[in-house]
Parts: structure tokens; C-alpha cells; sequence
């Protein structure tokens, strides 16, 4: 790739120096709730004081809060908040659209779980309550009531299938349209320009070559590269982007959730087997060049190994960003543990240095999916061995 | 969380922690002395430091 001119230098460092402070508006945005969070436990405190309770109770209760804002941001929601205010309970945001599948189809605003009375949607003459313990959605009778399950805690209510458009819902297909849009762009610009990519897309020039050059030719092999091009690319970029996106203030968690990751995996799982070789199932269930006994052996262990393979990709993207997102949240709340001027520049200065780290895990980490992809379709499309035993 | 487990993934996090570090040790000694390998390096260092982190995770999960 050719830059030839300095302000595409200058947009490149100058996105690259917005980063941090995208994750690190992320950090106000939690200070912000916090914030409001700490007044208040403050006043419950001195309540507490008034009352003659003991002293610890203010604590614990920035630690619940703290740990409620943390299990919140982590999770699917069926709202965009952007931020809210506890004392008025006021929410900033937008609601999204309810799709319920009830043997026919319901479909509603977010918003009216919030509006109705006690939390419940009648629609269609069913009617509907958003559970406060897991976020998810119960049928109900006009009342609410919800029965609960004595051990975990869970409601034991029936549950319709949920097709809604939650966060995570909305943020795959902001990706989907933004990747859209812009490797159009890009595919275009080559032949407007004659060859020479141009504009703001050209950024991802390189990385396009830097995934075909690094990771599909020599994992996959000059002969079988092109067919799995398109689905690495869109791996990559897909995770990518998420990853950037669960680091700006708009507080989504969509590849910290295991049922994207899931689905992610199941398509590498899908397209390696469903393009393998011969090679490939006679190296699973009758491994040439050992003894025949250990031959009966190694099939379950090999099978196995097809299943783990995915799984493993599934957990670590999954673990990597969630534990992320997780350590600079409670970190931020450090600041509201402490009290004073020594542990608020301390939590601030970790929360930046980590936000730094996590830029580099979103990248590491999309890298990773993607090259663990291509090395699964290249054993999936190995040739013979006995040519190339030299090379 | 009880005692065990928190112990548990203690030695989970300090087994993950020793193997990524022998492997970024090591390859870094093999680019000191091959700095024109160090492409190939740094991929397969990558890859055995995702397989370990991939077997902490799911240990950990399970503590």
C-alpha cells in the first residue's frame, strides 16, 4: 500500500490517539453513575449514623452498588441507556424494540416494561414482566407475579423465544452495516483509481494483506487460500470491531458474551469439517504410521480434539474480554472504595494503563480467532504427506 | 466463591502465568538469535501462548 500523502499520517495517528480516549470516556461514563451512586450511599450512611447503626454498612453498600453497575454493563439489556441518574431514576437512552414468539408473534417497546404499572406488558391478551434478576423476559398473569425457584433463585415462569433487538442485537448489526459500507468503499475505490486504494478505508489495506500474506497462505497453503479469504476477513474485522466498540463509552459487551462467541466458533466448526479432506478423517479416526492397537486409541482422543478445538475458541474470546471489561470496571470502583486523594489518581491511572492493554487485546484477540481459524482449515485441507516430507 | 476454589484458580493463574512466560523467554532468546525468523517466531508464540490461556480459561471456569 502507497501513502503517499501526510494527512492520511495524520488521520491514522490521530485515530490511533483517539483510542485511549474513547475507552477512557468509558471510564467517566461509570465515574458518572458512580457518582451518584456514592452521594447516595453517602446519605444512607449518615441515615445509618443517625439511626445508631454501625459504621460498615455505607461500605458494603458502595460495594453491592459497584458490583450491580459492574454485572449490569456486562450483560444484554433490552434498553440503550447511556447513563442515568439513581437519585431521580431518570434514564438517558432509547428503548428497543420487544419480538416475542408466543405461539404467534408480540411484538412491543422496551419502554412499556418501564411505563405500565408494575412492570407488565399485556399484549395480544398475554401478558409479560422484564425480570430484575436476570434481565430476561417471563410470561405472567395481570398481576406480575412471578414464582421463583427456592434454590437459585431463578423464576420458574415460562419463558416465550425471545427474537428482540437487544444491545448486542443492534451493535452486530451496526458492524455488519459499517463493515458493509466500507469494504464496498474500498473494493470500489481499486477501480476508480486504477489499483491504488483511496480515502479513509485505505487504512484497512493493510491488514487485509497482513491476514492473506500472514496468516491464510501459510496456514492454509497457496493452493486452497482463496476459498476461505472471504470468511477469515470477515472473522477478523467482525471481532474486531466489536472488541473497539465494547471499549467506547456506548458501554456494549457484545464478544464478552459466550452466546456470540458460541456462534462464531460454530461456524468454524461447521466450515472446517464441512470442507475437510479425506486426509483429514483418516488422520481423526484411523491415524496412519502408527501401530494398528494405538490406532484404536488415538480415534476417540482425535474426535474429541474436533469439538475442543471450537469450544477452546469459543472460551478464550470470550474469557479474554469479559475479564477486561470486568478488572477496569472494578477498578474505576476502587475510587469510590478509597474515598481520598490518594486512591482516585491511583484507580484513574491503572483504569488508563489498562484501557491501553485492552486496546491491544481486541486486536490480539481478533488476530488470534482468525489465525486459530485458518490453522483448523488448513489441517482440514492438508495433502499427503509423503511429497512434501522433504520440504 | 469458596477457600478451595480461590486457591484453585491461584495455582490455575500461577501454571498459565509460568507457561506464557517460558515461551515469551524462549522466544525471545530464538529471535536474539535468528532476528530474520523473527515473523515465524512470534506466530507460533502466539499460538502455543493462545492454546495454554485457552486450557487456564476453561480451568478457571471450572474452579
Amino acid at each position: 500500500m502507497v501513502i503517499s500523502r501526510k494527512p492520511s499520517h495524520f488521520i491514522v495517528a490521530a485515530l490511533l490517539a483517539f483510542m485511549p480516549l474513547l475507552s477512557f470516556a468509558n471510564d467517566n461514563h461509570g465515574a458518572h453513575t458512580q457518582t451518584t451512586a456514592s452521594k447516595e450511599a453517602t446519605t444512607a450512611m449518615e441515615k445509618g449514623h443517625e439511626e445508631g447503626h454501625h459504621e460498615g454498612h455505607g461500605e458494603g453498600d458502595i460495594r453491592s452498588e459497584i458490583k450491580q453497575h459492574i454485572n449490569h454493563h456486562v450483560l444484554d439489556s433490552h434498553d440503550f441507556t447511556l447513563f442515568a441518574d439513581d437519585k431521580t431514576g431518570k434514564h438517558f437512552g432509547f428503548p428497543l424494540p420487544v419480538i416475542l414468539w408466543d405461539e404467534e408473534l408480540h411484538i412491543f417497546s422496551s419502554s412499556e416494561f418501564h411505563h405500565a404499572e408494575n412492570g407488565v406488558v399485556a399484549s395480544k391478551g398475554k401478558f409479560y414482566v422484564l425480570s430484575h434478576h436476570d434481565g430476561k423476559i417471563y410470561r405472567t398473569d395481570a398481576t406480575g407475579t412471578l414464582t421463583e425457584d427456592a434454590k437459585s433463585g431463578h423464576p420458574t415462569n415460562i419463558r416465550p423465544i425471545d427474537f428482540s433487538i437487544t444491545k448486542s442485537v443492534l451493535f452486530i448489526i451496526i458492524t455488519a452495516l459499517l463493515m458493509f459500507f466500507m469494504f464496498t468503499r474500498l473494493a470500489k475505490s481499486y477501480a476508480k483509481n486504477g489499483g491504488i486504494p483511496k480515502g479513509m478505508v485505505r487504512i484497512f489495506e493493510p491488514l487485509v494483506v497482513f491476514i492473506r500474506d500472514e496468516i491464510a497462505i501459510p496456514n492454509i497453503g497457496e493452493k486452497n487460500y482463496k476459498k476461505y479469504m472471504s470468511y477469515l476477513l470477515t472473522i477478523f474485522f467482525f471481532i474486531l470491531f466489536l472488541n473497539l466498540f465494547g471499549l467506547t463509552p456506548l458501554g456494549v459487551n457484545v464478544t464478552g458474551n459466550f452466546t456470540i462467541t458460541f456462534s462464531l466458533a460454530i461456524l468454524t466448526f461447521l466450515i472446517t469439517n464441512l470442507t475437510a479432506n479425506k486426509n483429514y478423517w483418516g488422520h481423526i479416526f484411523w491415524m496412519p504410521g502408527v501401530p494398528y492397537l494405538m490406532r484404536i486409541v488415538l480415534a476417540p482422543i482425535e474426535l474429541l480434539g474436533v469439538f475442543i478445538k471450537p469450544f477452546s475458541l469459543m472460551i478464550r474470546l470470550y474469557a479474554n474480554i469479559f475479564a477486561g471489561h470486568i478488572v477496569i470496571m472494578s477498578i474505576i470502583g476502587l475510587m469510590f472504595i478509597f474515598k481520598s486523594w490518594v486512591g482516585s489518581p491511583l484507580s484513574f491511572g491503572l483504569a488508563f494503563v489498562l484501557s491501553i492493554l485492552e486496546i491491544l487485546v481486541a486486536f490480539l484477540q481478533a488476530y488470534i480467532f482468525t489465525m486459530l481459524s485458518a490453522l483448523y482449515f488448513g489441517s482440514a485441507n492438508e495433502e499427503h504427506h509423503h511429497e512434501e516430507a522433504h520440504h | 466463591m469458596t477457600i478451595p476454589n480461590i486457591v484453585g484458580a491461584g495455582l490455575i493463574v500461577i501454571g498459565a502465568g509460568l507457561g506464557i512466560g517460558k515461551i515469551g523467554g524462549s522466544a525471545m532468546e530464538a529471535i536474539a538469535r535468528q532476528p530474520e525468523a523473527s515473523g515465524k517466531i512470534q506466530t507460533a508464540m502466539l499460538i502455543a501462548a493462545a492454546l495454554i490461556e485457552g486450557i487456564g480459561f476453561a480451568a478457571l471456569f471450572a474452579a
